[in-house]
């Protein structure tokens, strides 16, 4: 259609001269990628220490238990009994031993923040914003105002989420997957039914929902990228495989949220407009608590899981890219089966949507329902196999570099392979029957969507911060870190698989060790309280290497991998425009040619000219 | 170490818009150092025209998954608990239904004319398109002020409640689109509609379009499923 003329001269474009429009409310996709960067950076210090506040809460319960145990095996008055007792009140004096219900709040408050601020936003937001643009060459996302606008939103968002821990009746209580009847009922939260309270619950649900619209926005804005603005060249196959992740997430994304920002607005209304939505009718708590009858829960949790579920994708998926595009680059060849990486891809992507039932095995559906939903679970097995044996295929044989990257890259598969593996038993309705709502999940979910999409984010920070930042970052503190990091959280959820196996129920403040086997699971507790501790702290080496890089680290040449995607063929930092006076290179290569047989040296960019390939070489796929 | 040529030579000339709209796979132009700057974000990149078309319906698809959420939901929430009420759904919804009907004929002829360079039709028609998709909202509006004093207010009942999110839903869609439909005549009325091909009469067009049928499946719902 509109053809222009080809005969257009070149614009040299300014950056925009004022700070704030420079660095804050900036359009440039690069900045808006850091802000996410940070946005994430800080949420996850945030999560991370408000768990090892109940970390510490469950140790301590655990020894409170145990005491009371002894305790009651002693004559009531005789002076060790109360020995007992004053060490007793001793421990529960603590700060961090918390109520019940503050438990719960802070429990909330860890998953709502790490799941939406951190894995929603570092892995796509993030590095997608970054990258994106770069690697498929262009100046910019296809719609830079919008893209503010997404950011911005999301920044909101977070403030909203923070700000229910100022409100009366404090945080909410109902769990990052806001169940109602718990998250509906204002009485249910906060001071009890006759005073004030759930504002947090409001604020938790606004903040969702805003979180929803940000995230709509920002995934029409990805797609529209990859699909109209790829330069010449850059064909769909020759995209690297972190853009089809970003690619495939954005439509996850589109779809899923959608259906999550219903929810919400229904759930809000339920709460504030009286309505009847996810409110069953004959609720009492002293007194009725609603006049109406009907209302279903269960409809809540078909709407959280289709999106739940697409969600787990949505942290994960980027983080699978970027593996792809690591294990590659750091051994020094293409990647195992490019084309069986997208399909699968899209495989995960697609049956993604069908298999949210099985979060709800136990909500009373039919069990015929149960099983189509159970096999639609393995099926999504498949394509994430193919996925496991093309990162081993593309280490097979290669000349790997062991670089701190490249470590936080290998613990993601085997993160991902481990957690995996409990979801196999998860998957089968009849054997979730015991497993749900034990440990067992948590350790299941922590693994593979928690710690194996976190460490994809080490990785994406430890590769690209020689291009964000134009330094390198210290590789034996990254060592170090991924060293204890990588053991700390195997420890952590290997141990809450096994809690999970004795029939330790998730989500409890304390419970009746006499019923379980007693100094066996207040072990557990204290085994992953320890660990925790030790690993939290761990990440002040993460911050360390960050801060210290930023000013010290020594200057990043323009390609210090040895990468070929074309974020490598531009200066680090890169350039307001990314690509000196708007001029971007064609492309004329796939995105993993390392290695090829005759080249003059082990990998070739993608930008190089034609003749860089040996027309003798074997094609690439 | 690594080659780091950006070939800036004019021959290499890489994104130049000249393949225009090639389908979604092909090798697609578009990064280029000129362009007009139309929402570049200060960078001079230039989006090619069915850019905007390919943005519009993702966010219908996303519009789109809102209502079949609320759809589906109604569904399952009717066939559960047994209290709902069936609802007198207001005569008025059927002169709403005509005049967005009617709204997007007009704009669809308005558009027609535009193409054909008769500007003058093309005002005329797409300000009455506009007018009608504004008595759409109005008598809405009417609408709920009936069921409202009917009894049939928001928790009375949840048929109703669902009546109310359905339609207030799809009138935040008609409201924005009568925002765009605004934005044209504002355009028309400077001169400058036909600008880009008349990219933005098209595109408000298309969006208009979509929610008549967006409008004839929740009121389709809300009879078949009383
Ligand atoms: C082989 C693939 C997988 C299977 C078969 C599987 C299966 C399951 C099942 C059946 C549950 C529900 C357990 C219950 O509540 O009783 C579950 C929970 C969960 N899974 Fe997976 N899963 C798989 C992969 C993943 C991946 C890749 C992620 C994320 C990246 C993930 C994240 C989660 C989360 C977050 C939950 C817990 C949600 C909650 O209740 O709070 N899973 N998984
Ligand atoms: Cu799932």
């Amino acid at each position: 259609m509109s053809a222009e003329s080809a005969a257009e001269h070149v614009h040299v474009h300014e950056p925009p001269s004022s700070f704030i429009r420079r660095w804050i409310f900036s359009t440039d996709h690069k900045v808006v990628g850091i802000q996410y960067w940070i946005l994430a950076l800080v949420a996850a210090f945030v999560g991370m220490w408000l768990s090892v506040v109940f970390r510490l809460h469950l140790a301590n319960e655990g020894t409170i238990a145990q005491l009371n145990n002894q305790l009651s095996a002693l004559a009531p008055d005789s002076a060790q009994a109360q020995a007992l007792t004053e060490q007793i009140k001793a421990l529960q004096a603590k700060w961090f031993v918390l109520t019940p219900e503050k438990y719960l709040s802070y429990l909330t408050m860890h998953g709502t923040i790490l799941v939406f601020m951190v894995l929603t936003t570092a892995p796509m937001g993030g590095f997608g914003n970054y990258f994106l643009p770069i690697q498929i060459g262009a100046l910019d996302m296809a719609f830079p105002r919008l893209n503010m606008l997404s950011i911005w939103l999301t920044i909101l968002s977070f403030i909203t989420l923070m700000a229910a821990f100022f409100v009366p009746g404090g945080p909410p209580n109902s769990g990052w997957t806001g169940y109602p009847p718990l998250s509906a009922i204002p009485a249910a939260q906060g001071k009890g039914y006759e005073g004030p309270g759930g504002y947090g619950q409001d604020l938790w649900v606004l903040s969702i929902a805003i979180f929803c619209f940000a995230s709509l926005v920002g995934a029409i804005n990805f797609i529209v990228t990859t699909l109209d603005l790829r330069t010449k060249g850059m064909t769909m196959l020759r995209m690297p495989l972190t853009c089809w992740a970003w690619f495939v997430t954005a439509i996850l994304s589109l779809l899923s949220f959608a259906v999550l920002l219903v929810a919400g607005l229904l759930l809000l209304l339920d709460r504030n407009a009286g309505t009847s939505f996810f409110i069953p009718g004959d609720l009492f708590f002293n007194k009725p608590l609603v006049d109406h009858r009907g209302g279903s829960p269960i409809l809540f949790q078909h709407l959280f899981w289709f999106f739940g579920h697409p969600e787990v994708y949505i942290a994960i998926v980027p983080g699978m890219g970027l593996v792809s595009h690591l294990l590659s680059t750091f051994a020094r060849k293409p990647v195992f089966g490019y084309a069986a990486m997208v399909f699968a891809i899209f495989g995960i992507g697609i049956v993604g949507f069908f298999v949210w039932g099985h979060h709800m095995f136990q909500s009373g559906m039919s069990p015929y329902v149960a099983v189509a939903f159970s096999v639609m679970t393995m099926v999504v097995g498949v394509p994430s196999a193919i996925k496991t044996f093309n990162w081993l295929g593309t280490l097979w044989g290669g000349n790997i570099r062991f670089t701190s990257p490249m470590l936080y890259a290998l613990g993601f598969v085997s993160l991902f392979v481990t957690g995996g593996i409990g979801g196999i038993f998860l998957g089968q309705n009849a054997v979730d029957i015991y497993f749900h709502d034990t440990y067992f999940v948590v350790g299941h979910f922590h693994l593979i969507m928690g710690v194996a999409a976190i460490f994809a984010m080490f990785a994406g920070t430890a590769f690209w911060f020689p291009k964000m930042f134009g330094r390198m970052m210290n590789e034996p503190l990254g060592k170090i870190h991924f060293w204890i990091t990588f053991a700390g959280v195997n420890v952590i959820f290997i141990t809450m698989h096994l809690m999970g196996l004795e029939g330790h129920p998730r989500r409890y403040s304390g419970f009746n060790y006499d019923f379980l086997s007693s100094n066996y699971m207040v072990t557990c507790h204290k085994i992953v309280t320890h660990t925790a501790i030790l690993t939290a702290t761990t990440q002040l080496l993460l911050l360390v290497n960050i801060v210290y890089s930023l000013f010290a680290g020594p200057k990043a040449t323009d390609n210090p991998w040895e990468a070929t995607s074309l974020e490598w063929a531009i200066p680090s930092p890169p350039p307001f425009e990314n690509f000196k006076g708007g001029h971007v290179p064609e492309v004329h290569h796939g995105p993993y040619e390392f290695s090829v047989p005759g080249a003059a040296k082990d990998y070739i960019m993608q930008q190089e000219p034609p003749e860089a390939r040996p027309a003798t070489a074997p094609s690439a796929h | 170490m690594a080659a780091l040529e950006i070939r800036e030579a004019p021959a290499a000339a890489p994104a130049r818009l000249s393949e225009g709209a090639g389908g979604p796979s092909g090798p697609a132009g578009g990064s280029d150092g000129g362009g007009d700057g139309d929402g570049d974000g200060g960078k001079g990149q230039h989006l090619p025209r069915r850019t905007y078309f390919t943005a519009l319906w993702l966010a219908l698809a996303g519009s789109f998954m809102i209502f079949a959420a609320l759809a589906s939901s109604y569904i399952v929430r009717r066939g559960l608990g047994g209290d709902w009420q069936a609802l007198h759904l207001p005569p008025i919804l059927w002169f709403n239904t005509l005049a967005l009907l009617g709204s997007s004929a007009l704009v669809e002829w308005a558009r027609r004319g535009l193409a054909a360079g008769r500007l003058d039709a093309f005002r005329m028609r797409w300000l009455s398109g506009t007018t009608l998709g504004l008595m759409f909202l109005g008598g809405q509006g009417v609408a709920w002020w009936e069921l409202h004093r009917a009894g049939m207010t928001l928790s009375a009942n949840i048929s109703a409640s669902f009546f109310y999110v359905l339609t207030v839903a799809h009138a935040l869609h008609v409201l924005v689109g009568v925002g765009a439909l605004l934005y044209v005549a504002a355009l028309a009325l400077k001169g400058r509609a036909e600008a880009k091909g008349g990219l933005a009469a098209d595109l408000s067009a298309l969006y208009w379009h979509v929610l008549d049928g967006v409008w004839l499946c929740v009121l389709g719902l809300m009879l078949v499923w009383r």
